[in-house]
């Protein structure tokens, strides 16, 4: 928990920001509209999470999410009853897509930065082929109520992040976390400590494609159908986690900071809108925040006594 | 370790500039979106062709009614005796794209009107991926297969520029939909234009939103001629007005930064009393934010999208859908047969623009047609309608 704390302090100060121009986000409706945003990118940050501290990138994400959303409306094609057994197929599609990353990336030793790229490719050529740009049918009312309605005051997907978080920390505290932090941090020394490294990284992975389909059920729901709709996510996921203090290269992070990046990254995409600032920027916003945390994580390196099976040859770098 | 760490951002990174890139723009503007300056006119606002295009709304065009696509406003006839000759035919076409719903609806219609002509019998397409290297070299492919007609639908209008120059001794070349800085092609085919586009849904909005009201405008992205015209044109109407643009903001046609960006606008000012679009892709999730936050749908500007329609009809909103057509698609085919058969045709050929409003919704909404389709095609009496275009 004492990791996640930087990025908790920057959040905070973001959230009151935001709230000292628009008074109404202070207020549970304001505020509960903004994590209902911020749901699906915070949820995709948990998937990706668990790859990159096993040391491996996902990049698939958000065409895996253009093809749960495409596909579901052209299955659901406004059928309310085709609902339950869509989403049930779109759970599988994204468990298979993250077996395929994992076992291609472990299997066949082929680098997850080129299986990940090869799949976002393969899955947004698939999309172009099967919609010629415009995709047919439509969501029902039942799959859209995920994203867009609540229960009572809380938003459904609110609801849904919870129980994804809730899901993440308990799987991060148990044997599986640590196998995962440990293949991460020195896969050669796991590996021969005994650790199933490979088992690890493909159940990561598909976690991560899990965490896709959640994310595009979600998104669907919120704001419909476009064959657009993931297109660069999984940037702004693997920004979120990076800027949760999350290293790159794997065995150090906590799974509630990298959520709690994400709600830092969407509070500052809000802030920059209240402030007038244009959505292109985004993208400079995000280059900026992966340079700069890789960059501090690396000078800072040295003061973590904490990160106790880091290499030691780290760890006799003079302080800057 | 430290280098394989570092080196993964670099890669992490490389794909989001590579994303930004893609979005094709003719010049960018140094401009950023951020909120709207009414009185500033863009670089892009040409006072001339702004009066042609607003006058050019309500003049009747020549030609058969009930084919607009082969009616033409204003024209300037320029003979094409030296083209004539005998069939049958090759044409070819160095297409842009197909990256986006209305080019789809078009390219079908364009692709039903060549098996209209059983003179075509050859029918050469080259697609440019949206990238202009590409159209270049397609061009330069298509000038040397013996094609009789050459129809270029330019990426961007500057630098496809000089290959249509290249092409135009060779074969007689039609261009559409986004033009070329050149008199070359023996005609220029387009609807009226941007200007027009954004005119019709200002002066909507100015006309039934009260004195005072708050207008939000959504664009697409910067830069890119046929949306900053439209842009312009409305600035120029709202200008004029007693309406308050509180904010013009870029929603890169995606539909989930579409609603946020409604939902804080209505958060922020409380109330939005008119939302103006530069094109209608994501006109009903910028209604959702309405619907979601529990107030009334204000007057809207969207497209002829048949989501967008259903929702106006649905919801008995206050709405206007003007439209850039994809009849546009089906002309150029038809000239080209002229030109071959040495009858004149317009140097530019303006097709009428009309546009969608309460009296004539019902004709254009289509509830057997996909969310996406676009209700102008001139397609509803082409062979394989409506399987062909998704429908069913």
């Amino acid at each position: 928990m004492k990791r996640a704390l930087p990025i908790f302090t920057v959040l905070l100060v973001l959230l009151i920001a935001i709230a000292a121009s628009n008074p109404y986000f202070l207020e549970p409706p304001g505020f509960l509209a903004f994590l209902k945003r911020a749901a699906p990118l915070a949820i995709l940050a948990a998937g990706q999470y668990f790859v990159i501290v096993a040391g491996e990138f996902d990049l698939s994400v958000g065409s895996l999410v253009t093809v749960e959303v495409v596909v579901a409306a052209r299955l659901i094609d406004g059928d309310d009853s085709a609902t339950w057994p869509v989403l049930a197929l779109l759970i599988v599609i994204g468990l298979l897509v993250g077996l395929a990353n994992g076992v291609i990336t472990t299997a066949l030793a082929v680098p997850s930065f080129i299986t990940t790229l090869g799949m976002m490719l393969i899955l947004s050529g698939a999309v172009f082929l099967w919609t010629g740009g415009a995709p047919r049918g439509a969501l029902s009312e039942g799959f859209r109520a995920f994203g867009r309605e609540e229960l009572g005051p809380i938003p459904w997907s609110v609801l849904i992040l919870l129980v994804v978080g809730a899901v993440a920390i308990l799987l991060m505290r148990a044997d599986f976390g640590r196998t995962l932090i440990a293949a991460g941090d020195n896969r050669r020394a796991a590996s021969l400590s005994g650790v199933r490294v490979h088992r690890a990284t493909i159940f990561a992975f598909a976690i991560s494609g899990l965490s896709a389909a959640i994310a595009g059920i979600l998104l669907g729901g919120f704001a419909g159908v476009s064959a657009q709709i993931g297109q660069g996510l999984e940037f702004q996921a693997i920004t979120a986690v990076v800027l949760g203090g999350v290293v790159l290269g794997g065995g150090r992070g906590s799974v509630v900071a990298a959520m709690a990046g994400a709600l830092t990254l969407e509070a500052l995409f809000t802030l920059l809108n209240l402030h007038g600032i244009s959505g292109a920027l985004e993208f400079t916003v995000q280059g900026v925040i992966i340079i700069a945390a890789v960059a501090v994580g690396a000078v800072r390196l040295p003061f973590r006594p904490g990160a106790s099976i880091s290499p030691p040859m780290l760890k006799t770098k003079e302080t800057p | 370790m430290k280098r394989r760490r570092s080196a993964a951002a670099i890669v992490a990174l490389t794909p989001a500039i590579l994303f930004l890139g893609a979005c094709t723009s003719d010049q960018p503007t140094g401009k950023a979106g951020g909120t709207a300056s009414p009185s500033a006119q863009s670089k892009f606002f040409d006072q001339a062709e702004y009066e042609a295009q607003l006058a050019m709304r309500t003049k009747t065009p020549q030609g058969p009614a009930d084919k607009p696509w082969e009616q033409m406003i204003d024209p300037k006839m320029v003979d094409t005796a030296k083209y004539k000759k005998n069939g049958p035919y090759h044409l070819c076409f160095s297409n842009a794209a197909v990256n986006n719903p209305w080019r789809q609806v078009g390219f079908k219609t364009m692709q039903a009107e060549v098996a209209l002509h059983k003179e075509i019998t050859k029918f050469t397409v080259l697609d440019a991926e949206g990238k202009d290297d590409k159209q270049i070299s397609d061009i330069a492919e298509l000038t040397g297969k013996g094609c009789d007609a050459l129809i270029v639908s330019p990426n961007t209008t500057a630098t496809l520029t000089p290959a249509v120059n290249g092409a135009c001794p060779k074969v007689p070349v039609i261009v559409f939909d986004r033009g070329v800085q050149t008199e070359c092609p023996v005609t220029f085919i387009k609807p009226i234009g941007g200007y027009a586009f954004g005119a019709d849904g200002a002066e909507f909005l100015i006309e039934k939103v009260p004195a005072g009201g708050k207008i939000l405008a959504l664009r697409i992205l910067p830069g890119v001629d046929v949306l900053e015209t439209r842009w312009s044109a409305a600035q120029a109407a709202f200008a004029k007005s007693k309406l308050n643009v509180v904010g013009a903001e870029f929603t890169d046609g995606d539909a989930a930064k579409t609603k946020s960006i409604v939902s804080d606008y209505i958060q922020r000012h409380g109330k939005i009393d008119g939302i103006w679009m530069d094109a209608g892709a994501t006109a009903v999730a910028a209604i959702e934010a309405f619907e979601d936050a529990g107030v009334p749908v204000p007057p809207f500007v969207g497209e002829d999208q048949q989501d967008f329609l259903k929702k106006w009809k649905d919801e008995k909103l206050t709405a206007v859908a003007p439209t850039y057509p994809t009849y546009q698609w089906r002309t150029p085919v038809i000239a080209a047969l002229r030109i071959l058969n040495g009858e004149q045709v317009p140097q530019d050929w303006n097709l009428p623009q009309p546009k969608v409003t309460e009296a004539n919704l019902d004709t254009y909404l289509q509830p057997n047609m996909p969310p996406l389709h676009y209700a102008l095609c001139g397609c509803d009496k082409m062979p394989g309608f409506p399987q062909k275009w998704g429908g069913k």
